[in-house]
């Protein structure tokens, strides 16, 4: 174990116990697997889209092939997210493209020369990544994977859209979504919006699942994509042609992080043997089998590298014989999914639990002192909002440098944004309980403690209640978000699913989580009626 | 004669509003004294700065004679008794734990005994009433247990902040005996603040006429009526004849 890693060991060393402690239910796997004491396992990672996930699970299966050991952290939140877990060595490798690393990463602008010759470019990311970071690039894999601007059939046909120079002319009658990531980055639409003189008549972010859905009912006309995506060929969409070369190239390649750079030969070694192999034409038809026909990512890429020579058949098939998913009801492929649904329910209730006891201990002591000090009060409660406006994805982004991904990191902001409500609900409930009680206590010579004990804190508890009922309901949204940084639970198959555009798989995350938040709020009501007297229910419907 | 209670020239303010603007008084050990005024009058601050909830911003408190502020304010508040005006029982306690907080908080031996004897003193029966909550009870009921709980630990000096005020005619007529039986028995001090003269009338030995922060004039009824020190003392009287006259046997 690096020093690099330790911040992150730390945390996790601290967090075993507490989570046997307060809950003695299973742990998510990914906290388990830091413990033993020799190689640590590599893990690798991607982000949230179906190109992403094949290209990880390939490099975890060809590691496992040579008898490494692997932990996977598929759907890492966007670009930002993936490579700061890398240059942190919260994670070991992932698949990066040369285009992206030179313009979100290290935010210089591409020069023709690169434009004109992808080897400049990758020369150039390669050799700024390890000395501002000592983040490697291996070979590149083979194949470009480049945005792609795409529209209907018939928008192409009425306007005759053939080139990006075609649809700057017809943009004003045109609406776009993209891709969040897409409309920000200079590589995206805010360079190609200058560069052709573009002006859309509107555009919306939008997810992939709903990007493409949204494009063939009409809702929108134009969509971004990806070269190699799967999904241009299953809506029959016509790619737009970068006629003045706007678009970067965009190599894939492994990135590796500065630990397994210094440390693991080993695994540089294994992944160098992928570089040069993959073709534009063959992953383009393994996204099709993954994104079109729905088949399981692990024997598309198990077939992958069967295909390449690079494993054995072991038995199964290369992708063209691999089994095709059967087009079964929502019903019967939730029922065969109701293990891996149940794991996920168990670490989503290990998440929010951990994070709610945690708000708890802290929130209503905290409560409570604020009440004896009102002026801070103000400046606490006006703080903690504070934390509760910033969007759950960039508090979650804020926790990597410090915190690395997974479990930790998904706690403490999970625990940031329980805090207030608790806190308000008790800081209120103290100070509200019933007045008349409080200042007879206190003219029969009670102390300010025994006044608290005796007195507000018994009174305030369905007040305090209610404050965790709100932290609970939150929480359980909020943990949805936590599988963006690797730290599992219902948000997983809901980012796997947005990435491959599968509203099954999205659907059978966000159910549950629903569900979940429902059920607890439930029986958190019924715990909140149970423990408030008749005379305090008596006193609030009379007001 | 010996004195229980006892201001000296207290001067009290909120802010820039003068509260108590100089006053002076004796309560004998025994006797009971009615705070008489309107609402803003100062009758509340003045009781108030005997147990130490309000401290005056000049003059002395004594209680048996000694300063009070060589007594801590909890310490001070457990020697005497202390009656709000709506009771202020603890809604979640039953009747008998509420009884038997002061003895509690003074560590007696047996709390409970102490409060159930309180309860029956007041004429609640402890196997009765004790495990109710206070919610169960009549605001009648509610405020003898309010008593109960200032007495239980048989206090000699007990401070009354409008007990009575907020009750009907007919459950204060109840009270106001309940509460003249327990001081023949106990013949504990009292201070009894109130705006109802006929109140004061019935339960005082003497009677204090706060106005505007200052004591206008104290006396027994009959120097009051006989007397009356200003014109103010005199209206508060007329106004009261009615129910004043028959008290005086006039």
């Amino acid at each position: 174990m690096s020093s690099a890693r330790s911040p992150r060991m730390r945390m996790c060393r601290v967090l075993q116990p507490a989570v046997v402690l307060l809950l003695g239910l299973g742990i998510p796997r990914h906290v388990t697997a830091q413990a033993t004491p020799e190689r640590p396992a590599v893990v690798v990672a991607s982000k949230p889209f179906g190109e992403s996930f094949l290209l990880a699970e390939m490099f975890a299966q060809l590691l496992e092939s040579e008898g490494m050991r692997v932990t996977r952290r598929p759907g890492l939140g966007a670009t930002e997210v993936a490579f700061e877990a890398l240059r942190t060595n919260a994670i070991d490798v992932y698949p990066e493209y040369t285009g992206t690393g030179l313009l979100a990463v290290l935010r210089d602008s591409m020069t023709t020369a690169m434009r004109e010759d992808p080897r400049r470019l990758f020369a150039r990311v390669s050799d700024e990544f390890v000395r501002r970071y000592g983040v490697r690039w291996l070979p590149p894999l083979g194949f470009e994977n480049g945005y792609a601007i795409a529209v209907r059939r018939e928008t192409a046909a009425r306007y005759g859209l053939r080139t990006l120079s075609d649809l700057a002319r017809a943009s004003g009658a045109l609406q776009a979504g993209f891709t969040s990531d897409f409309i920000g980055r200079p590589d995206g639409f805010v360079g190609l919006r200058a560069f052709y003189g573009i002006s859309l008549r509107s555009v919306r972010p939008l997810a992939p699942a709903v990007k493409y859905q949204a494009l063939s009912t009409g809702a929108i006309d134009v969509i971004d994509g990806y070269s190699t995506d799967g999904l241009l060929a299953r809506f029959d969409l016509i790619t737009l042609v970068d006629d003045r070369h706007f678009f970067p190239p965009y190599e894939a390649a492994v990135l590796v992080s500065p630990r397994v750079s210094a440390e693991r030969p080993d695994v540089i070694a294994v992944l160098s043997r992928l570089s040069g192999r993959l073709t534009e034409s063959d992953v383009r038809r393994w996204n099709a089998s993954i994104e079109v026909d729905q088949r399981p990512i692990a024997d598309v890429a198990r077939g992958a590298l069967t295909e390449l020579a690079l494993v054995r058949a072991a038995g199964t098939a290369t992708v063209a014989e691999t089994p095709r998913a059967t087009t079964t009801g929502f019903l019967a492929y939730s029922w065969a999914r109701r293990a891996e649904t149940w794991r996920l329910i168990r670490e989503h209730l290990v998440l929010v639990s951990i994070a709610l006891a945690a708000a708890i201990l802290v929130a209503v002591p905290v409560g409570v002192l604020l009440t004896r000090t009102p002026r801070a009060a103000a400046w606490v409660m006006q703080g903690l909002g504070v934390v509760q406006t910033i969007p759950s994805l960039a508090l979650l982004a804020f926790m990597i440098p410090v915190l690395g991904i997974g479990l930790a990191p998904a706690l403490v902001a999970l625990w940031l944004y329980a805090l207030l409500p608790i806190a308000r609900a008790t800081y209120s409930g103290v100070s509200n309980a019933d007045p008349d009680a409080v200042a007879a206590s206190e003219a029969l010579g009670t102390t300010a403690w025994q006044r608290l004990w005796w007195v507000q804190l018994p009174l305030a508890t369905p007040a305090v209640l209610a404050g965790v009922r709100t932290s609970a309901v939150i929480t359980v949204g909020a943990a949805t978000l936590a599988a963006f940084i690797g730290a599992g639970g219902l948000g997983e198959p809901i980012i796997t699913g947005l990435g491959l555009a599968d509203s099954r798989l999205v659907l059978s995350g966000a159910l549950p989580a629903a569900a979940l938040a429902v059920v607890v709020d439930l029986v958190l009501a019924a715990v909140e009626r149970a423990v408030t007297p008749a005379y305090l229910r008596r006193k609030r419907t009379g007001a | 004669m010996t004195v229980a209670l006892e201001a000296e020239a207290l001067h009290h303010a909120y802010g820039s509003t003068a509260t108590l603007r100089g006053v002076s008084l004796k309560v004998r050990t025994g006797s009971l004294l009615a705070i008489v005024g309107e609402s803003g009058s100062g009758k509340t601050t003045l009781l108030r700065c005997f147990n130490r909830l309000v401290e005056p911003t000049a003059g002395t408190v004594r209680v048996d004679g000694v300063d009070v502020r060589g007594t801590p304010g909890d310490a001070l508040r457990r020697r005497l008794g202390f009656v709000p005006q709506t009771g202020g029982l603890l809604p979640h306690w039953s009747v008998l734990r509420n009884a038997a907080l002061v003895p509690r908080l003074i560590g007696h031996a047996d709390p409970e005994r102490a409060a159930a004897e309180a309860l029956t003193l007041v004429g609640l029966s402890a196997a009765e009433f004790g495990g109710r909550l206070p919610h169960e009870l009549s605001g009648g009921q509610r405020q003898r247990v309010a008593l109960a709980r200032a007495l239980a630990a048989r206090q000699d000096i007990v401070l009354l902040d409008e007990p009575f005020g907020a009750l009907d005619a007919l459950s204060r007529a109840v009270v106001h005996e309940a509460f003249e039986h327990v001081r023949a028995e106990l013949k504990f001090t009292a201070v009894l603040v109130t705006h109802d003269l006929a109140e004061a009338a019935r339960l005082a030995d003497e009677i204090a006429v706060m106005r505007g922060g200052v004591i206008e004039q104290i006396g027994t009824l009959d120097t009051l009526v006989r007397a009356p020190a200003t014109e103010y003392v005199e209206q508060l009287l007329l106004r009261a004849t009615a129910a004043v006259r028959p008290l005086v046997g006039q």
